[in-house]
């Protein structure tokens, strides 16, 4: 008697139906637009008094650990709420969604972003496959995808979609401060390369190829990995038998740590290990020991909380004082906290820097960065981005591990200085 | 596999009151049809009257419900279980993609050919498995589902590695006037609408009474002459079809495939949503879809972990006091409603 | 030739860990006949209480043996509470409410511990024993003795105790069991509750190799299965020499055949199953059955 069945499923259908129907298929306010010099431009999400934003980070499932990175942007702007009269005299509302690292949940989010919550942008989308999903979308429905949080190259070379833009330093840049420094450093280095299979191990490892084309420096061995592996304990083996002398160990936190761990318990091998920013977190090191990571070479563009360089840095005390205040259940030194901190004040800078308080005006904005400084950044770090240029961060300063922390040493590099634009 | 399982035992004893009355049998399907006309005219209406994001989240639970199917055709009539339904999803999607992307096939073309795919693929690995008991087959279907992703990766220049392939989705014919997410979901809807009447159809057919016999009792289906690995590997094929065929419509809907969608969450994510949508009954798998869509998104405004933490408890839920899942649950309260209106 | 040697040694080493985790399988599997699929996360579950505890400051050793108890006894809970009511329905739902218990332990574990990596102490020294130029890592040596240790422990406790009779009878066959006397119910929370502790040892064993999160050992639940079943499913020397195999499988597949490569050898275990089971479904050291119905 399947009818009864089929009957509730009809009566539960309807049911959803009517509670959405509510409002009808017009969207309301969707064709909001400006008058005066910006005439026509779109102004939906944002008032006189407030604007309100979407971002979308996988709170759930296997990448769940970058979640933190929305609790240091939320303190950030209930600070500015609170304290600073918001962004120009406008509240910053900010909305976030789980999408699990799933594209076909991101695309979901980012339609219920746009069209219910109906937000004026999207503030970051986490990672390359969710931010793929979702451009084609933004782009048509002309809504800004600002500073999403992936360092693929696409988002600052593509040329198609005006409206999405990245904001950390793409993995192609940050190969080139690894291969600068192995020019200087060791100009007839043996690399040896652990890399994720994916977009963000291919751009990294691919990057770095090219940038130490013509100079002594080979790639001798290189070994993948999945992130359903359990372990990366044989690929780091088989790059042990290579002799290389620099291990390039480009991961993401969990393998990171492991790669990490088994350099450390090979005696028979030591080369200068380098590991990529992504992995360069201090909750990666921190469980291989202190002790097993002293040497391991990074990079970074944003400042430390553990670093105690900064400890009576301005930003830095208001960072912990905020934190403190506005997110009290998170820990300030997790640097995904002060990640989003300096990504949420980038977009400050951004929004203010708008002619017009519109989505036009902030995609022009975006695109129209000149020397931006943004304090939470390495000093000597800006933002700097052009018609031709859709990378906000391209400088760098590398930063060797000692005793219980990251210590900077070396200039800033400007990649852009030392190798030209990152192109196709 | 000794004596007759409690699932069907239980969906058997629910259906008793039904049978017996003869006249209120042929009402019941004659009402069983209205409704379902009820139902197919309210799908028909709602893209009129929703914003585009609900109809586009609508197209999806369409999409689940065709991939559910599938597996309902599995799991619910054959009593055999997969893990990786998603990977036949996934060879349904790319294999559109591709078409679409490196033949560029016009879309309506790419359904068939999908489903072709996945039927095939089905087929040839079904042989092998379906020789093996359902707990055995359990293992075989995870480990595909888990090998598929770095399969997709290594073959690059086809399926576009791990950056995966960005698509046009379909534009609406000028002549509907349809906005592009209703096209969509006409297009998912007419899809829904052809699977469910195909598996009907299979279900009435010798295939489908095959199938309850082995899902009752395989060794006693054996001896009244059923072909067992025939019949099993045929009830793979179809399943994995449909899946394939959800896929396609997946591509089209989403523009967009790429390794990650793909991952064995959502293998056990689409069994998630049978379990608790209902096994072996029809509208279950329209329950499952709507539980896989909405569910989490609910869910998460309690506690990020929370979507897992209640899919978990659901199915361990669902298992025991309502075997029929939401589709069950549904028609004991409507029977119980009806029983109440009898008396007075 | 050093290089292949040591390509072997790194096999045995992740085949230990593999290894560990199908014991726990096998048990499950002889007390109760069928196979779990929480069985890795539970185990994983259980690591994050033994880090609880070290990190609350009790020693290593008696965080082991209190994690241990609470294993075994949260195995028989989980037996009482999960799996009682569905005793009997056949596979189908009983795989399903394993699947259910995996979706919910995992998401819990993330509930309470978050997603961030843990560190876990190792009982094993650091470095590696190095003869000839092969390098064996102590921990590999560990695990592969605490391996060997409860294969030992669980071949006693199938062949030669009461329980262990009693226990394959319930396998057997519930119903003539119960009639000759045996306390079917309870034979089979005793089941789930070793076979925790056997989880739980595993899960400690590979944490400080892994680095514990909540998806530690998903990663590994694919390899334990090729491992128990190419063994066969009902034998514990089965489950280790099957552990090693498939490590040993892997790690060369990866290194040595082109094609494969280290990114596709997650299709070795698919391949061993679908291979095991087509050409001698009860695997190399377990013993056909005759299905009645």
């Amino acid at each position: 008697m399947r009818v009864s069945a089929l009957g509730c499923t009809a009566v539960t259908a309807l049911l959803l139906l009517a509670a959405t129907a509510c409002g009808g298929r017009e969207e309301n306010g969707a064709a909001a637009t400006a008058t005066g010099a910006c005439q026509g431009q779109q102004t939906t999400g944002i008032t006189a008094t407030g604007i309100k934003l979407g971002g979308i980070y996988p709170l759930s499932g296997p990448a769940s650990a970058y979640g933190d990175i929305p609790k240091g942007i939320k303190a950030y702007f209930d600070y500015v709420n609170a304290e600073k009269n918001g962004i120009g005299g406008r509240k910053v509302e900010f909305v976030v969604r789980d999408d699990g690292y799933q594209p076909p949940k991101a695309v979901e989010e980012a339609r219920r972003l746009v069209e219910q919550e109906q937000v004026f942008a999207l503030f970051q989308t986490l990672g390359t496959p969710s931010t793929t999903a979702t451009w084609d979308y933004t782009n048509q429905r002309k809504v800004p995808q600002v500073f999403v949080a992936t360092g693929a190259s696409v988002w600052g070379s593509d040329k198609a979609h005006p409206w999405t833009i990245g904001w950390q330093p793409n993995y192609i840049s940050e190969a080139r401060v690894y291969a600068q420094y192995l020019k200087e450093e060791r100009p007839d280095a043996k690399v040896a390369v652990l890399y994720q299979n994916d977009d963000f191990g291919d751009d990294l490892l691919g990057g770095f190829k090219k940038a130490i084309e013509g100079s002594g420096i080979q790639v001798v061995a290189e070994q993948s990995y999945e992130v359903s592996d359990p372990s990366v304990d044989p690929q780091m083996r088989n790059l042990a038998q290579s002799d290389a002398d620099v291990l390039l160990n480009v991961t993401t936190p969990k393998f990171g740590s492991q790669a990490l761990a088994a350099d450390a318990r090979n005696t028979g091998w030591n080369p200068l290990h380098i590991v990529n920013n992504v992995a360069a977190s201090i909750t990666v090191l921190q469980p291989v020991g202190f002790e097993n990571v002293q040497g391991v070479v990074s990079s970074t563009y944003y400042k430390d909380p553990n670093d105690p360089k900064w400890a009576s840095d301005p930003e830095m005390t208001l960072y912990k004082a905020k934190m403190g205040q506005y997110a009290p259940d998170a820990d300030p030194s997790i640097p995904y906290h002060a990640f989003g901190w300096a990504v949420a004040s980038s977009f400050h800078k951004a929004m203010e820097a708008a002619k017009c308080p519109t989505r036009e005006g902030l995609r022009d904005s975006m695109r129209n960065l000149q020397n931006v400084q943004v304090d939470m950044l390495l000093p000597g770090v800006t933002m700097n981005t052009g018609a031709d240029d859709g990378f906000p961060i391209e400088s760098m300063q590398l930063m060797e591990f000692k005793g219980e922390r990251w210590e900077l040493f070396g200039d800033v590099i400007d990649t852009r200085q030392e190798f030209g634009p990152v192109g196709e | 596999m000794s004596g007759s399982t409690e699932v069907t035992s239980k969906a058997a004893s629910a259906e008793t009151p039904g049978r017996g009355r003869a006249p209120g049998r042929a009402a019941t399907v004659r009402w069983r049809w209205i409704v379902a006309a009820l139902l197919l005219a309210a799908a028909c209406y709602a893209p009129f009257q929703l914003v585009p994001f609900h109809v586009f989240q609508l197209s999806m639970v369409l999409v689940y419900a065709v991939a559910l199917l599938g597996l309902n055709l599995l799991v619910g009539h054959a009593g055999q279980i997969s893990l990786g339904h998603g990977a036949f999803f996934a060879v349904g999607a790319y294999t559109a993609a591709i078409l679409l992307q490196r033949v560029e096939l016009p879309y309506p073309l790419t359904l068939p050919v999908a489903a072709a795919v996945a039927f095939v693929l089905g087929l040839a690995l079904g042989l092998p498995a379906m020789r093996l008991r359902g707990l055995y087959l359990a293992l075989v279907t995870l480990a595909i589902a888990i090998f598929l992703v770095p399969l997709l990766k290594r073959f690059e220049p086809l399926t576009g590695g791990s950056m995966g392939l960005t698509l046009a989705k379909p534009a609406p014919p000028a002549w509907t006037g349809l906005a592009e997410d209703q096209w969509l979901y006409f297009l998912a809807l007419a899809v829904a609408v052809a699977a469910f009447l195909l598996a009907h159809s299979l279900l009435r057919s010798r295939v489908g009474r095959a199938l309850h016999a082995i899902r009752d009792n395989e060794a006693a289906a054996e001896v009244m002459g059923v072909r067992l690995s025939f019949y099993k590997t045929l009830a793979f094929a179809w399943s994995a079809m449909f899946a394939g065929a959800a896929g396609c419509v997946y591509t089209w809907v989403i523009g967009f495939v790429s390794p990650d969608s793909f991952v064995v969450t959502l293998s056990i994510t689409l069994l998630a949503g049978l379990v608790v949508g209902g096994l072996g009954s029809f509208s279950g798998p329209i329950l499952g879809g709507l539980f896989v869509m909405f569910v989490p998104g609910i869910a998460q405004d309690v506690n990020d972990a929370a979507p897992g933490v209640i899919f978990g408890l659901l199915i361990i839920a669902v298992m025991y006091v309502a075997p029929t899942g939401l589709a069950g649950l549904a028609g004991r309260v409507t029977r119980s409603i009806q029983k109440i209106l009898r008396k007075e | 030739m050093v290089g292949f040697l040591q390509q072997i040694v790194e096999g045995l080493g992740a085949g230990a860990i593999y290894a560990s985790l199908a014991l726990a399988l096998v048990l499950i599997y002889r007390f109760t006949g069928i196979v779990n699929f929480a069985q890795g996360e539970m185990a994983m579950f259980a690591t994050y209480i033994a880090w609880q505890f070290t990190a609350a400051g009790v020693p290593f050793w008696l965080a082991l043996v209190l994690t241990l108890a609470l294993s075994f006894v949260g195995g028989m809970l989980i037996e009482r509470v999960v799996i009682r009511p569905v005793e009997g329905a056949p596979e189908l739902t009983v795989v399903i409410v394993t699947v259910g218990l995996f979706i919910f332990v995992n998401a819990a574990a993330g509930w309470i511990w978050t997603f961030l990596i843990k560190d876990f102490p190792n009982p094993f020294p650091a470095g590696a024993f190095e003869a000839g130029g092969l390098h064996v890592g102590y921990s590999t040596l560990g695990i592969l003795a605490v391996v060997g240790l409860v294969m030992g422990l669980l071949y006693l406790l199938f062949q030669h105790t009461r329980i262990g009779l009693g226990m394959r009878a319930v396998a057997a066959n519930p119903e003539s069991a119960r009639l000759v006397g045996i306390r079917v119910g309870w034979t089979l929370a005793l089941g789930w509750g070793l076979a925790a502790t056997v989880g739980a040892v595993s899960g400690i064993l590979v944490a400080p190799l892994l680095f514990l999160e909540p998806n530690m050992m998903g990663g590994v639940l694919i390899y334990a299965f090729a491992a128990a079943t190419l063994g066969g499913f009902d034998s514990p020397v089965g489950a280790v020499a099957g552990g090693l195999i498939v490590g040993v499988a892997e790690t060369l597949a990866g290194a040595y055949v082109g094609f494969v490569g280290s990114d596709l050898k997650v299709g070795v275990p698919l391949v061993i199953i679908l291979g095991v089971l087509l050409l001698r479904p009860q695997g190399l050291f377990g013993r056909a059955v005759v299905e009645r119905a």
